[in-house]
């Protein structure tokens, strides 16, 4: 329960925030709050990894974006020259497609967006076991250089694939009933909702991620990061528990990517860039490897202040400068600089010792 | 009965020769030591025992299992626990948090069940983290368990190690130079733990350099020089033996 | 596949092979002086030809390129002073992370300087359409010179690190960093002059591809991938094993356009990478025991 109630604090601002928006006229700073706030899913998914796990990955957005844009193909893309083939009857049997008009009338036959972001995250986590199992048996610079190919491949693919959208990118995906009367949609007329979600949503990883680190998986991959010789032989099962942890991540960057996707109505091939994965290392960077809390604070000022263009167009610039500054500086974050001083348990990985094959 | 088995074990590194054909047995509740002067391949042999290193050939058997080919996580399940002439402290980590690892093995709680915090783990988390405390109270570090592993002077750190080894409730401890860096204080403190430790069921087996300790505990003796296993006999007999003699005070 | 066309892919992939080699030498040359994979390194070969690019309104192309080519060094060189050199032991991913941050900022400066447009140096000799034959098919003579100043620099740079008392020292260096020292060698002197050296190549190497390839802000992350693979492929820090691996990856890339989608070609190269990563981590060419020794 101790737990739950630290979030508590953080609960009262996410409302005061929303009060304060709407009090002042200026609910519009919700729209980024909220896209800041699926951002950061990915952000704390990314920094059990890096931070707890020990293990770097440059090719986070192609998580992100085998995710939204799954969902996206599919409940946008429609279905109906296929009508009589036997994999469609038996969607449509199982009630998991969608029959509608599009814009100019016509028959659309679509998944429905939950059996879409069902798959979508499905997919994530299997390519994530797939090349997980391989990649993580490498350290330092291979590991960096395979998942940054890695995250070039989807990249690729997504811009060269007609059904992915190519350099467009897919637009008009439709809202995602959830449940009842809670959706996840851009319009301004369920913006405060969705603020709301997303924030839930938020702090709902941010709890299970939480819980994790302070229970004996967590502990095992602390060990592993403080020394993976003696983990080992303290009978901790690296190879499964870094491959878990990559799993892990990589659904939290699906499903963020999920739910952006839908909540902006589309996505497009700049998510799958080298640039955002690189972002978000660096936001994790920022935030303190192994702090949850700072990488998830950061995740949301930082993502907030690029989406409502403070940058200009220096905005991959300063996530650059923000790397280089951090590292040279204060590699165990803004954050740790300051809880470092009292709890020094926020350490740089430190593959130095194991960084050559 | 014995509990480990080392059948004609080789280790080569290029074209050294670290562990040449050793063969000996470990009886349960023994104390056994391996000695011999630096680069004998002391720390080979505990490589290949606890899975680190791969033997180039040879047979270790532990409680009967042939566990060529094994992980080290997977001997450790085994009930095979070890520590390290370099201290390797799980870093980051508190003194109690370090104890708490050892108890891996003993844990079931999962991916799923700990992210959700599952009531069904609660105990078993209250037993480890007791467990634990109690294992620091029994080595005399109690009061540091809060505290860092990194930043305690080293024969605390060696004292964290050691009650991590045996948080995994081993049948066999396997000890790495356990009194270096120490002084005779300290070591004889050392002398009376593994004796202890014996007494609790454990079975030990220990590489030193410190002659008194060793004499003084072991109730079986390995010697090795340049990888080869020059004798091995009760403490009495090695203190005797004319080769081993030779190979530590010269001709 | 007649004669021609399978000469003209053998050429094409020769050239591109040639570049690749270089950045992966460049890649060794780091690596070897300091066990750190700059990840910035495609972005000299941008550098290179984007500066001889802008010298060419002022100067003449030799001296452009030849002023372009120093002024890569001088920021190879600042560089390394400025954000590597005062690191105490810094882990391998910070350092990572560290090259990545600079391959940004130096990628994001040249777009704020030159903008996104694909520019090019002329050729060297004749324009576009100057061809010379050679067993029937038709090759621009900027190949010859792009495959001739590449080998020139793999030979010099061999003579130079055999015979020349600086290239020792920086063997030394990577042989045994501690037995330098003792030597009396400044290895931080060392780590400046690999910036140095391998910033210059690729300042090269940019310059003598831009007629063919062009120039553009964002080439280097994918020079660097492919530049990594050949790296590796050759067996990390072994100079020898990235000509030959630069070549083949070059050549597999020409021949692949006749049968995947040129949109693909990079996932060549990635795919390459991948599997030798996970097969031999330590090249095809190179040994598991040369990977460590780290020979130039």
């Amino acid at each position: 329960m101790k737990r739950l109630l630290a979030i508590l604090p953080l609960l009262a601002v996410v409302v005061l925030v929303q009060l304060l928006t709407s009090w002042s006229g200026t609910q519009f700073y919700l729209t980024q709050m909220t896209m800041a706030a699926y951002y950061s899913l990915l952000i704390i998914g990314l920094c059990v990894l890096m931070g707890y796990a020990g293990q770097i990955s440059l090719g986070h957005a192609g998580f992100f974006a085998i995710g939204g844009y799954l969902s996206a193909a599919l409940t946008t893309r429609s279905l109906v020259p296929f009508k009589e083939a036997a994999l469609v009857r038996l969607l449509d049997g199982c009630g998991l497609l969608h029959a509608g008009r599009d814009l100019y009338g016509g028959e659309l036959l679509v998944v429905t967006p939950w059996a879409a972001a069902l798959f979508a995250v499905l997919v994530a986590a299997l390519i994530a076991v797939v090349i997980g199992i391989p990649v993580l048996k490498l350290k330092g610079h291979y590991l960096a250089m395979a998942t940054l190919g890695f995250g070039i491949i989807i990249y690729r693919l997504v811009l060269a694939t007609p059904w992915l959208g190519e350099a467009d990118g897919i637009s008009g995906v439709p809202p995602f009933v959830l449940f009842f009367g809670v959706t996840v949609s851009g319009e301004s007329s369920v913006r405060i909702l969705n603020y709301y979600l997303a924030w839930g949503i938020l702090l709902s990883g941010l709890i299970l991620l939480i819980n994790l680190m302070q229970s004996r998986i967590g502990r095992a991959l602390r060990a592993i990061h403080g020394s993976e010789e003696a983990a080992d032989a303290m009978g901790v099962n690296i190879a499964r528990f870094k491959l878990q942890t990559f799993v892990l991540s990589a659904v939290f960057a699906a499903i963020a990517g999920v739910l952006l996707t839908h909540y902006n109505g589309g996505i497009g091939p700049s998510e799958a860039g080298v640039m955002k994965s690189v972002r978000y290392v660096a936001i994790v960077a920022v935030g303190g490897m192994a702090h949850l809390w700072g990488a998830m604070f950061m995740g949301v000022l930082l993502n907030f202040l690029s989406l409502r263009g403070v940058f200009g167009s220096y905005d991959d610039a300063v996530f650059g400068l923000i790397l280089i500054v951090i590292m040279l500086f204060a590699p165990e974050g803004i954050l740790g600089l300051i809880a470092g001083r009292k709890k020094p348990a926020a350490t740089v990985p430190t593959v130095e010792q194991d960084g050559e094959v | 009965m014995a509990i480990l088995a080392v059948e004609n074990l080789h280790r080569r590194f290029g074209g050294l020769h670290a562990v040449n054909d050793v063969s000996f047995q470990v009886a349960a509740g023994q104390i056994k030591a391996v000695i011999g002067p630096n680069g004998a391949g002391k720390t080979t042999l505990f490589n290949l025992l606890s899975g680190a290193l791969m033997p180039s050939s040879g047979v270790v058997r532990f409680q009967g299992k042939d566990i060529q080919g094994r992980r080290p996580f997977e001997i450790a399940a085994l009930g095979m626990a070890r520590t390290y002439q370099n201290i390797k402290m799980f870093t980051g980590m508190t003194a109690l948090e370090n104890v708490m690892v050892g108890c891996h093995l003993r844990g079931r709680a999962g991916f799923f069940s700990s992210m959700l915090h599952a009531p069904w783990t609660w105990g078993e988390e209250r037993a480890v983290l007791e467990k634990s405390m109690e294992l620091l109270e029994l080595l005399e570090i109690g009061e540091c368990a809060h505290v860092l592993a990194t930043s305690l002077a080293f024969g605390q750190q060696r004292a964290v190690e050691l009650a991590r080894a045996l948080a995994m409730q081993p049948s066999l401890l396997l000890l790495d130079e356990p009194a270096a860096g120490l002084n005779i204080y300290e070591t004889a403190e050392v002398g009376r733990l593994i004796s202890k430790i014996r007494d609790m069921g454990i079975t030990v087996l220990l590489v030193e350099h410190d002659m008194s300790l060793v004499m003084d505990i072991s109730d079986e003796i390995v010697v090795l020089c340049f990888g080869e296993m020059i004798a091995e006999d009760l403490p009495a007999a090695i203190q005797k033996n004319p080769e081993v003699i030779r190979i530590y005070l010269g001709e | 596949m007649t004669t021609e066309l399978f000469v003209q892919y053998l050429f094409a992939g020769i050239t591109y092979g040639s570049i690749y080699a270089i950045v992966a030498i460049g890649f060794n040359i780091i690596y070897n002086t300091t066990g750190i994979i700059n990840f910035a390194q495609g972005e000299f070969v941008m550098l290179g030809g984007m500066i001889a690019i802008s010298l060419l309104s002022f100067l003449p192309l030799p001296a452009a390129i030849a002023l372009a080519v120093l002024l890569t060094m001088v920021i190879g060189a600042l560089i390394e002073i400025i954000f590597i050199r005062w690191l105490e032991n810094p882990s391998v991913l910070r350092m990572i992370i560290i090259t990545i941050g600079l391959s940004i900022l130096t990628r994001e400066a040249a777009v704020h300087i030159w903008g996104e447009n694909i520019r090019a140096l002329p050729y060297f000799v004749g324009n576009e359409i100057t061809t010379i034959g050679i067993m029937g098919a038709r090759i621009s003579p900027q190949v010859l010179w792009v495959v001739g100043v590449c080998g020139v620099m793999v030979v010099v740079l061999h003579l130079f690190f055999r015979a020349t008392s600086v290239g020792r020292e920086m063997r030394a260096c990577a042989a045994n960093r501690l037995a330098t020292v003792l030597c009396g060698i400044n290895p931080r002197n060392m780590v400046t002059f690999s910036f140095v050296l391998s910033a210059g190549m690729g300042a090269l190497a940019g310059c003598v591809m831009s007629p063919i390839t062009y120039t553009q802000y964002d080439m280097g992350t994918g020079l660097a991938i492919k530049g990594f693979t050949v790296a590796i492929l050759g067996g990390l820090g072994h100079s020898g094993g990235a000509v030959a691996a630069g070549l083949l990856l070059g050549v597999i890339e020409a021949f692949s356009v006749s049968v995947v989608p040129l949109a693909f070609q990079d996932a060549i190269a990635i795919t390459i990478l991948l599997l030798i990563l996970f097969v031999r981590p330590h090249g095809i060419f190179g040994s598991g025991e040369a990977a460590r020794l780290k020979a130039f």
